[in-house]
């Protein structure tokens, strides 16, 4: 279990952390998710001690840990540039941390042989790093990091870096390992699908602070502000209020006072789903999600007057954060 | 175009040809003019082997001990944060700008007779110690100069790898730094030992230039220069030669490996 109390940490004018409470369940996989300069990095190098803060407190498995330094923390560090020791060999990369903790060489290549079967590297242990791909790369990185045994793994963007394909390939990969390993996992990412997928907690992110903590269904579903709501999915403004698209009822006919007016302006059919965008009589526009069965039932057609009415979880617009802010990939 | 690039190369390379490659032929030449025997003759009197000798001697001195700093400032210069650090960078390249008959002359001020150090239980000036003072000094910036981009390059994120994966700060530096910068290293030290060998300016002021003692390789061919011992001169230029032209070879050989 990792706790982190009331963190602050400064570079110059630019506050990284402002007071960061945290707590990360025993065998938990837990996602920092937030937009760049969110503090989501910086947080995560605060608890391997790479960084050093300016105020609070990190303690690993009940022992405060703020001032030790991260040779003594047992956490295993995966960066987004993978960090690989680009002179030696992958094996010689997996078994560094037994070698400079001078285990018996017998124990190192038998561990170190058990990892690269873990991350299916068996038959790439005498290549180097530049001669693997960026998938592979991070497997070995992720093998290094596993090799002395650490009580919490710390994942910095790890596939950041990586192509789309192979991202989501080695985030399924990813959950597995965990759920076969079951160390306590903190894995920091920008994109929300990344984090809704892998993690069993998100902690969200924004200007230094952590927003909302949760399971990935409660954030979705209950969003403590518009902030977060809008990170995690695609949003739509009704009358200054946030609503999910894919929760606006549309129905031909009002069936009582509540239901707005609007006209379609466009009907964009995206395979399973299809996308009606609105004009209400202010000359705001809305998106509304439907189904296909739901289109054909309706016959939407552009220049249509249909009634809206949101049928789900509903967030105040604030100003001072732009809901529609899409997270950047 | 096609022409053009090809004027190009005829112009850098007959640059090089006037510039360099003629003048260190003549001398090839002028020395070889009568054959080998009078050239193995000059090149193994006493005072010609004891020359020798030191010249190695003394690089194999001060190329070390460049090193040493020289990695050593190269780090404080890219991965430290004090105060003052754009003086250290501003005093690596010192040797660079002092031209070395002025780096003699304040050796003496410091270690000659009425100098502040004059009180020194061995003695520096008109001796070995200072003339390996004046090639550290004279060579000192290559490694830092080296290094320092290298490192710089490298970044220090497979550093933090190695902190986190529980290597302390020394087996850091031997198992990952040092590894990651060796081919600058090794460039800077080229560099370094063929400086430290062809040195003449300081080293000229502060050994006194005693045959058999304090004559180092160059100081052994301005003298049989100024004794009219032309074909002496040639011969230890050639030697001269040779040895540089060694590491320059290496250099190279070096450059070829690292990319």
């Amino acid at each position: 279990m990792i706790t982190v109390r009331s963190l602050t940490k400064r570079f110059g004018d630019f506050i990284a952390l402002d007071d960061v409470s945290l707590q990360v369940e025993e065998g938990s996989l837990t996602a920092l998710l937030g937009p760049s300069g969110s503090g989501k990095s910086t947080l995560l190098r605060v608890i391997a001690g790479l960084e050093t803060p300016d105020a609070g407190a990190v303690t690993i498995e009940g022992a405060d840990a703020t001032r030790v330094p991260p040779q003594k923390r047992g956490i295993g560090f995966v960066f987004q540039h993978y960090a690989a020791f680009k002179h030696m060999t992958v094996r010689e990369n997996v078994a560094f941390g037994l070698r400079v903790r001078r285990r018996p060489r017998a124990e190192v290549r038998e561990k170190v042989s058990e990892l690269l079967a873990l991350v299916g590297l068996d038959g790439l242990a005498g290549r180097y790093p530049a001669q693997l791909s960026g998938g592979q790369r991070q497997r070995m990185a992720l093998a290094r990091a596993l090799a002395v045994e650490p009580r919490v793994l710390l994942l910095d963007e790890p596939f950041g870096a990586l192509d789309a394909n192979v991202r989501a390939e080695l985030r399924a990969w990813l959950r597995r390992l965990h759920d076969e390993v079951h160390v306590t996992t903190v894995l920091v990412t920008h994109d929300q699908e990344e984090a809704m997928e892998v993690a069993d907690t998100l902690a969200v992110m924004d200007g230094g602070r952590i927003v909302q903590t949760g399971a990935p269904r409660e954030l979705y579903e209950q969003p403590a502000n518009a902030f977060v709501m809008g990170f995690l999915g695609p949003v739509a403004r009704l009358d200054g209020h946030l609503v999910r698209p894919h929760d606006l009822v549309l129905r031909a006919r009002p069936e009582d006072e509540r239901d707005v007016e609007a006209m379609v302006a466009r009907v964009t059919h995206l395979g399973f789903e299809v996308r009606v965008e609105l004009v209400l009589p202010s000359g705001d526009e809305v998106s509304a999600q439907l189904t296909r069965a739901e289109a054909d039932e309706l016959e939407v057609a552009r220049g249509d007057i249909l009634w809206l009415r949101p049928a789900g979880p509903m967030v105040a617009s604030a100003s001072s954060t732009p809901p529609d802010r899409v997270p950047a990939r | 175009m096609r022409a053009s690039r090809l004027t190009l190369r005829f112009v850098a390379l007959g640059y090089l040809a006037v510039l360099l490659l003629v003048p260190v032929g003549l001398v090839f030449w002028r020395t070889f003019e009568h054959g080998l025997a009078p050239v193995w003759a000059s090149v193994t009197t006493p005072a010609a082997i004891h020359a020798f000798w030191l010249t190695v001697e003394v690089a194999a001195i001060a190329v070390p001990l460049n090193a040493i700093f020289g990695v050593v400032a190269a780090l404080a210069l890219v991965r430290g944060r004090f105060a003052g650090k754009w003086l250290l960078d501003a005093l690596i390249d010192l040797p660079f700008a002092i031209s070395p008959v002025v780096v003699g002359l304040a050796l003496l001020l410091v270690y000659g007779r009425s100098g502040w150090l004059s009180e020194l239980p061995v003695q520096v000036i008109f001796a070995v110690p200072g003339i390996v003072l004046a090639t550290v000094f004279v060579s000192l910036p290559f490694v830092a100069r080296e290094v320092a981009p290298v490192l710089r390059e490298v970044g220090d994120e497979q550093e933090q790898a190695a902190a986190t994966l529980g290597a302390s700060r020394w087996q850091a530096f031997w198992r990952v730094t040092l590894p990651s910068i060796r081919w600058g290293l090794a460039y800077g030290v080229v560099l370094s030992t063929a400086r430290a060998l062809g040195e003449f300016g300081a080293v000229s002021v502060v050994s006194g230039k005693i045959a058999g003692q304090t004559e180092t390789l160059t100081l052994l061919v301005e003298k049989r220069f100024e004794n009219f011992d032309l074909a002496g001169a040639y011969a230890a230029s050639t030697l001269l030669a040779l040895i540089a032209l060694a590491t320059l070879l290496a250099m190279t050989a070096l450059r070829r490996r690292a990319e």
